[in-house]
């Protein structure tokens, strides 16, 4: 907020894409205030989801198919799910936050009404879901090494690359609680969009069992992208390959962001 | 109330140096094909509690919100605090203070908690942080409950809050959008003096209300607000002796006997009310003998109000 704008642009709409850092710092605060209220319950799930899925999966299919292509079953599962641990752990705040606190709370009407914008809103809710994501996305990794999995210095990259994903998930989610007409529309994203997209990414089979069409189709799920680099991460990574795949999440998140603050400015400011 | 003073007494000039606090000029805000603000000429200069004084409907609250660019309005152009608006909406905003109709307090986190986010998000200095929030604590008489969750604490402790969560940061300007509406009279009675303390301080208020009372009690300055725009400004005394006169008459009796007074009064030029059982002739020290006599000496007198502008100007009853 420095230069001094001419004056016929007065009236004109405020400067769209300027992120000051007291401002999201303010949306951080908020959500640490919820958080400390909140991450007991939080983390347990996001903890005992995949230790559960993995005991099941590992045990379901694990014994009958022990190996995928190069991958021990359990590890092929332990990896995919960092994949849908990073889209549970993003699309579902991003949607149902978002439209409580619009929507029944009007949190975020008490908020513009300090000097936070639209777009700052947006950007600090998402990097706060994307922070914790990318906490809770390592969770599958570690249940996996107590089932044997190798620890490998790659694991470290894990939580940018959940981070990178939970970003175009956590906006793609908050775009979406812009569009609903109910809070129980959610249902058919859910049904609609984010099964699919968790079911076709290559996280507990791989997408070359599926007939042709939806391999090529699961190009375009940015799961499959955010899969394909965990794997790549802790088994070796790829690099031409990895960069067209981290390229592809960061051109996600980068159109989700577009679209989420689109619809939240659309649907708060009068 | 010594608290609501230090709180408040961090006003200075307005950055143009001496201009109004809030200049709205021409301002039209439509919603499809209702125009919710219709042509809106309204100044605030700094210091004062101007109380915008209108029926449901008016655009009170839609003018609030244009103020904070949470509207933005079709035509014409707005400044707050020197500030044009939308453009330097948050520079604005970061000195203003905003007490909202609505209650939208954060129901999950304590009275602390929601102050404590709060002076962060008006971004109150680390080292001011702590004192900021225990004088709004102090000030809305909510530190002995500050560690209870909001959706604990009554509908007057809850109101309390939100009046101090848009006073944390010391703002220069408060928008207060009709801020006892739905409180009973005690509550009502405890909101005004922590209002009154604000003004005291210095602080430039804008006050939205529909409570002629409120407006009498609080305001330094009413423009009467209908239909999206002022139709009069000017202190309370200032407004009742333009448009009420000094004394008024109220005459009852059966509807035949109210209608002829009605009609009596109309010929000489004289506005009247309703008010359910009785007629009210206003301008009552200006009814020449001949009429008196003809109304009869039934009439009972008593002082203009503003409530008989309010009724005279919007055509609303009040409730
Ligand atoms: N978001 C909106 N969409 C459509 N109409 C609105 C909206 N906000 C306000 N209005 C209409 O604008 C008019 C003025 O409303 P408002 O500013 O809330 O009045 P007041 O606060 O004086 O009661 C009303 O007729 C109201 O129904
Ligand atoms: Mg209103």
């Amino acid at each position: 907020m420095t230069a001094v704008e001419p004056a016929e642009a007065a009236s004109g709409p405020p400067p769209r894409h300027r992120i000051e850092l007291a401002a999201l710092q303010g949306t951080w605060r908020h959500e640490l205030a919820l958080f400390r209220r909140y991450w007991r319950s939080q983390s347990f799930a996001s903890m005992f989801e995949p230790t559960f899925m993995m005991l099941a999966f590992g045990y379901g299919f694990g014994s009958l198919m022990a190996v995928i292509g190069d991958y021990r079953y359990l590890d092929f599962v332990g990896t995919g799910m960092v994949g849908t641990a990073a889209l549970f752990t993003s699309v579902f705040p991003g949607m149902f936050n978002a439209y409580i606190r619009r929507v029944f709370q009007h949190t975020y009407d008490a908020m513009l009404a300090t000097p936070l914008d639209v777009h700052e809103l947006v950007t600090g809710e998402v990097t706060w879901i994307a922070a914790k994501s990318s906490v809770y996305g390592c969770a599958p990794l570690i249940v996996a090494m107590a089932f044997g999995l190798d620890p490998s210095a790659g694991m470290l990259l894990v939580p940018l690359i959940v981070f990178v994903t939970a970003l175009g998930f956590g906006l793609l989610g908050m775009w979406t609680s812009t569009i609903v007409p109910s809070i129980n529309s959610f249902d058919y994203v859910i049904t609609g969009v984010v099964t699919p997209l968790f079911l076709v990414a290559g996280t507990f089979f791989p997408i070359s069992a599926l007939p042709g069409w939806v391999h090529v189709a699961a190009q375009f799920n940015p799961l499959l992208h955010c899969v394909e680099l965990v794997r790549h991460a802790v088994f070796g990574v790829r690099p031409l390959a990895d960069a067209g795949h981290f390229g592809v999440l960061l051109l996600f998140a980068a159109l989700m962001w577009v679209l989420a603050v689109r619809g939240m400015r659309r649907r708060l400011i009068g | 109330m010594t608290t609501a003073r230090s709180l408040a007494g961090a006003s200075s000039s307005p950055s143009g140096g001496g201009g109004p606090a809030i200049a709205l000029r021409g301002v039209v805000k439509r919603f499809g094909g209702l125009a919710a603000v219709d042509g809106l000429d309204l100044e605030v200069p700094a210091g004062i509690c101007l109380g915008l004084l209108g029926p449901n409907g008016a655009g009170k609250s839609t003018t609030m919100r244009m103020l904070t660019a949470q509207a933005l309005a079709d035509e014409g152009t707005i400044e707050v605090l020197g500030h044009p608006i939308p453009r330097e909406s948050k520079r604005a905003r970061a000195q203003m203070g905003v007490v909202p109709q609505q209650d939208n307090l954060d129901e999950e986190l304590t009275a602390r908690e929601n102050l404590e986010v709060f002076a962060r998000l008006y971004r109150v200095p680390r080292a001011g942080r702590r004192a900021a929030v225990d004088a709004a604590l102090a000030l809305a008489h909510l530190t002995g409950r500050q560690h209870t969750r909001v959706d604990d604490l009554s509908g007057g402790m809850r109101r309390r809050l939100l009046i101090a969560r848009g006073l944390v940061h010391r703002p220069r300007l408060v928008l207060l959008d009709e801020p006892t509406v739905g409180l009973d009279p005690q509550l009502r009675a405890e909101l005004w003096g922590l209002i009154d303390a604000l003004r005291a301080g210095g602080t430039t208020v804008l006050m939205s209300t529909h409570y002629i009372e409120e407006a009498e009690r609080l305001a330094d300055e009413c423009a009467l607000m209908s239909h999206g725009r002022v139709t009069a400004r000017g202190t309370p005394a200032d407004l009742i002796a333009r448009h009420a006169g000094s004394s008024v008459v109220e005459h009852y009796g059966p509807p035949e006997r109210l209608a002829e007074v009605e009609s009596l009064a109309r010929a000489a030029g004289l506005p009247t009310r309703r008010t359910g059982p009785s007629v009210s002739v206003l301008r009552a020290e200006s009814i020449p003998d001949s009429l008196a006599d003809a109304l009869g000496p039934d009439g009972v007198r008593r002082a203009a109000n503003l409530e008989d502008v309010f009724v005279v100007l919007t055509g609303e009853q009040v409730d």
